[in-house]
């Protein structure tokens, strides 16, 4: 079963895009990473540029509507995802438990949805 | 009412709710089985104490008035349910026990049958503490979800199933006799210990519920001492919880990074607590049964002895873990045992024992990268310490020990 991780971060979290690598934070990523991927749990997944970059779409009444930044004005932004290959919702929590960003902002376990998937894509 | 009278009853109706629930929740469901009901009477009669004890003074005996409403509101709902006929029996039982006793101050302390209940082989292992903690300390299902890392529905939902087995399944609320004794006592310590364990982990970050849970399990030790006193491995879980406790203040240094318990300063540690541990684990010993528990509190005895001498005996921890896994083996004792080796006779002997350990079952077991990094370093293989430090650090999940692990690794290159 695979299940996303939505990473919420705080602007704090944010910073750690623009150093060098040798953080802390980017740290605990990459030891992350690697222990997804060993553990044979890992199935994709990217980091997304700041909140900053994002600029949202919106028609209304035939009106195209732009918003520079994100879709949602909140503290905590989106951050990136994870796909996770699990056999359940238990592991995934356990998981999302160890993410980094669970300590500093939020960590979202959501199932994917292949029945809506298939419906779509055909 | 003023609004200090208000809080007054408030706290009032808080502490007998937090003292008496398990003895009230017990007391109601030791005839009817029906564990939500008492739960559901209960919860109504402390509603009722929030607006009765403000207008007519508290009561003089606070346990007895709870009892006697929860006891009204079971019979209501039973009526309730227009099944009169079929219930009458239960009702007439429930008249009959109830009427002798809530009128006197004494009822009798059913909480061991409730223990034994929510540990029972027929309920899953996995709920035996969530339902401990609900039953016998009135947690609600939000707060012990959080606990155990599962949804609150989730929890909810396995509380619900338990409790539903427990009153239709026929389970008895009894004292298992002398035979079944010892392994039936088992899962209740054990239920126990993962209620403190969980406190333990959580209070990490010095989070005031997690905080609270570990007391809840020690608590829930000292109720299940008074209740078998002759029984040696619950005094020999006390005592490894008390062994435990005694180093709260000693597992963060002065700006909240994590101190490995080798490094940990015993002038932190809390004499009277220790003292209180090595007590129980002496009398414990008198009864010459050893356990589980008994040996665990032996292991933390010979830790809180460098208090004393300056230094670790890892040679009789190293004793200690074997017996361990004679008796109980699992992959934490094993990985333990491999580190008390490396300690008593060099850390190639540890990693011997570590590279035993079946790759598949520690893919996601953080104390076994955390062991075997620390002694590929000094065994001075760099990279593949690294690497193991890397499992450690992406497999841990509180921040304090993540960022000393990250600071390990960067001092090994």
């Amino acid at each position: 079963m695979q299940f996303a991780m939505l990473i919420y971060e705080p602007p704090d979290a944010f910073k750690s895009r623009k150093s060098d690598g040798s953080d802390s934070y980017t740290g605990a990523w990459r030891a992350y990473y690697k222990a997804m991927v060993e553990a044979g749990v890992y199935a994709g997944g990217d980091p997304l540029e700041v909140p900053d970059t994002a600029t949202t779409i919106r028609i209304r009444e035939g009106r195209r509507a732009v918003q520079d930044g994100p879709f949602a004005d909140t503290k905590e932004q989106l951050g990136g995802f994870t796909i996770l290959e699990l056999p359940s919702l238990d592991e995934a929590l356990e998981w999302a438990a160890r993410c980094p960003a669970a300590a500093l902002g939020a960590v979202e376990v959501r199932p994917l949805a292949p029945e809506m998937k298939r419906r779509v894509v055909e | 009412m003023s609004a200090i009278e208000e809080d007054r009853v408030r706290r009032a109706v808080e502490r007998v709710a937090r003292e008496s629930y398990g003895r009230l929740v017990a007391y109601l469901s030791v005839h009817t089985h029906d564990l939500a009901a008492a739960e559901d009477a209960l919860s109504d009669a402390l509603v009722k104490a929030l607006t009765a004890w403000p207008r007519d003074g508290l009561p003089q005996n606070p346990e007895a008035w709870l009892l006697t409403t929860a006891r009204h509101s079971i019979i209501d709902a039973v009526r309730h349910q227009q099944v009169v006929a079929e219930s009458e029996p239960t009702l007439q039982l429930m008249k009959d026990n109830y009427m002798e006793t809530t009128l006197t101050t004494q009822f009798p302390d059913e909480r061991l049958k409730l223990l034994f209940v929510c540990a029972h082989p027929a309920i899953d292992p996995n709920v035996h503490t969530p339902l401990m903690l609900q039953m016998v300390l009135g947690l609600d299902a939000a707060r012990i979800a959080g606990a155990f890392l599962i949804s609150p529905k989730t929890m909810g939902q396995r509380l619900v199933r338990a409790k539903t087995k427990i009153r239709d399944g026929g389970i008895r609320f009894e004292i298992p006799d002398k035979r079944d004794l010892p392994a039936r006592l088992d899962a209740v310590l054990e239920a126990i210990y993962a209620a403190f364990g969980i406190g333990w982990d959580d209070m990490a970050g010095a989070d005031q519920q997690g905080r609270d849970l570990a007391e809840e399990a020690i608590w829930l030790a000292r109720v299940l001492l008074q209740l078998l006193p002759e029984e040696a491995e619950v005094r020999g879980v006390l005592a490894l919880m008390l062994y435990c406790e005694s180093r709260r203040a000693a597992r963060r240094d002065s700006e909240g990074r994590y101190v490995p318990l080798s490094e940990q300063d015993p002038k932190l540690w809390s004499r009277p607590l220790m003292d209180e541990a090595e007590q129980h684990l002496a009398d414990a010993a008198k009864h010459a049964r050893p356990g589980r528990f008994q040996l665990e509190a032996a292991i933390q005895s010979v830790h809180a002895e460098r208090g004393r001498t300056g230094r670790i005996e890892w040679g009789a921890i190293a004793q200690f873990y074997e017996q361990l896994n004679r008796i109980s083996p699992s992959i934490g004792r094993h990985v333990a045992y491999a580190a008390a080796i490396s300690e008593a006779n060099g850390a190639d002997k540890g990693l011997a024992i570590l590279d035993t350990v079946d790759q598949e079952a520690v893919a996601c077991y953080q104390p076994y990268w955390a062991v075997r990094a620390h002694l590929l370093q000094r065994l001075g293989q760099i990279p593949e310490a690294q690497h193991a430090y890397d499992r450690a650090i992406g497999l841990t999940e509180e921040p304090a020990v993540r960022e000393f692990l990250l600071q390990k690794r960067r001092r090994s290159s």
